[in-house]
């Protein structure tokens, strides 16, 4: 717990070296909420009449927090499939922002290795390379990697341990470990915004009041995780217009 | 450990669609050179993406207003504040976890 919170710190301004342990140590921060979450989900789960080998191929194949939470309960709640296939692809769509930002930084690497990347990224994969791509102002595969597996295993590992102790922990919300993701994204947030410039800094701010205010509008007329979507497609546009 | 070949059809349909979106850009930029106006555009999406799931999070959509959840509300401000302060991932998601257990059990 004490080393991490050095490195975050003192990354130098040159780029690392492009290795796979260091991606791992880099992924260490965002553990905690992916057990959590993925500890959440496993015992939302069975509770959702889930089994554990169901629990177990929707965090290997599908591998979406949100998503997993959102099949759970449309699952239970008896909706065709229909309804949650396309739920399921609403919900995720922000990934293809996610992607179309980081993707820049690997197209010396194959195409396959490419899809491999792609496959593994997550809202918190995401937000650690786009913070290290902020200061050092390149990637390596061999870092993305070791990132992207170690997320991947500990998300598996953790929502099959939340299946298997979840007959036994009737109430996880009471732990607060739901809200390990909302933490998450604000100390990525504020990681992002710890990267730029003094001038850079007030465009974000205002930016950032603009997505409050579109977002709390937008939540009026559709489902919010197509409103963070829209929202975030408009307060882009807004931040290329407004820049000096 | 069972699972029925209707609910595996039904994952593996939800995987391709979540899988389609994390792909298919990184194909994309590998074949045609994006434009400067959407590398600019591109820069402002990690704070645009990470303050609108911030934001998502305290809003309450349930009633006919939408209004601002008071738990996440109240967790936001030291959970803001560990942020800032220690610049640390591991140490802010713990300080967020800690507040929202303490509303709950004790509030």
């Amino acid at each position: 717990m004490t080393t991490e919170i050095k490195e975050v710190k003192d990354i130098p301004k040159t780029a690392t070296e492009d290795s796979f342990i260091q991606g791992m140590k880099d992924c260490i921060p965002t553990l905690l909420g992916y057990i959590s979450i993925g500890f959440a989900f496993g015992v939302v789960g069975i509770a959702s009449n889930l089994s554990i080998l169901e629990i177990f191929l929707l965090s290997a194949l599908v591998y979406a927090g949100s998503a997993q939470f959102i099949f759970a309960g449309l699952y239970v709640a008896g909706a065709p499939m229909s309804v949650i296939i396309i739920t399921t692809f609403i919900v995720n769509l922000r990934h293809f922002l996610m992607s179309l930002t980081v993707a820049p930084y690997f197209t010396r690497y194959s195409a396959l290795r490419n899809v491999g990347f792609g496959s593994l990224l997550t809202d918190e994969t995401f937000g650690v390379a786009v913070t290290k791509a902020g200061k050092e102002k390149q990637l390596g595969g061999r870092w993305m990697d070791g990132l992207n597996l170690t997320a991947y295993l500990t998300w598996i590992a953790s929502c099959v341990v939340g299946g298997l102790v979840g007959n036994w922990i009737p109430n996880p919300e009471r732990w607060g470990l739901d809200y390990a993701l909302v933490a998450m994204f604000i100390a990525l947030l504020v990681l992002n915004l710890a990267n730029a410039s003094k001038n850079k800094l007030m465009h974000y701010i205002k930016l950032i009041g603009c997505v409050f205010g579109i977002l709390y509008i937008l939540s009026y007329f559709m489902p919010s995780h197509l409103a963070v979507l829209i929202t975030t497609i408009i307060v882009a546009t807004i931040g290329v217009i407004t820049e000096k | 450990m069972t699972t029925t070949f209707m609910m595996f059809l039904l994952i593996l349909g939800c995987a391709f669609v979540t899988w389609l979106p994390r792909v298919i850009p990184f194909i994309l930029v590998r074949n045609i050179e994006l434009p400067k106006v959407v590398l600019r555009w591109l820069q402002f999406i990690p704070v645009c993406i990470l303050s609108a799931l911030v934001f998502q999070s305290l809003f309450n959509t349930e009633g006919k207003f939408v209004t601002l959840h008071w738990e996440s509300t109240i967790a936001f401000v030291p959970t803001l504040f560990i942020a800032l302060w220690t610049k640390s991932l591991s140490k802010t998601v713990v300080a967020g976890v800690l507040t929202v257990a303490v509303l709950r059990n004790f509030f």
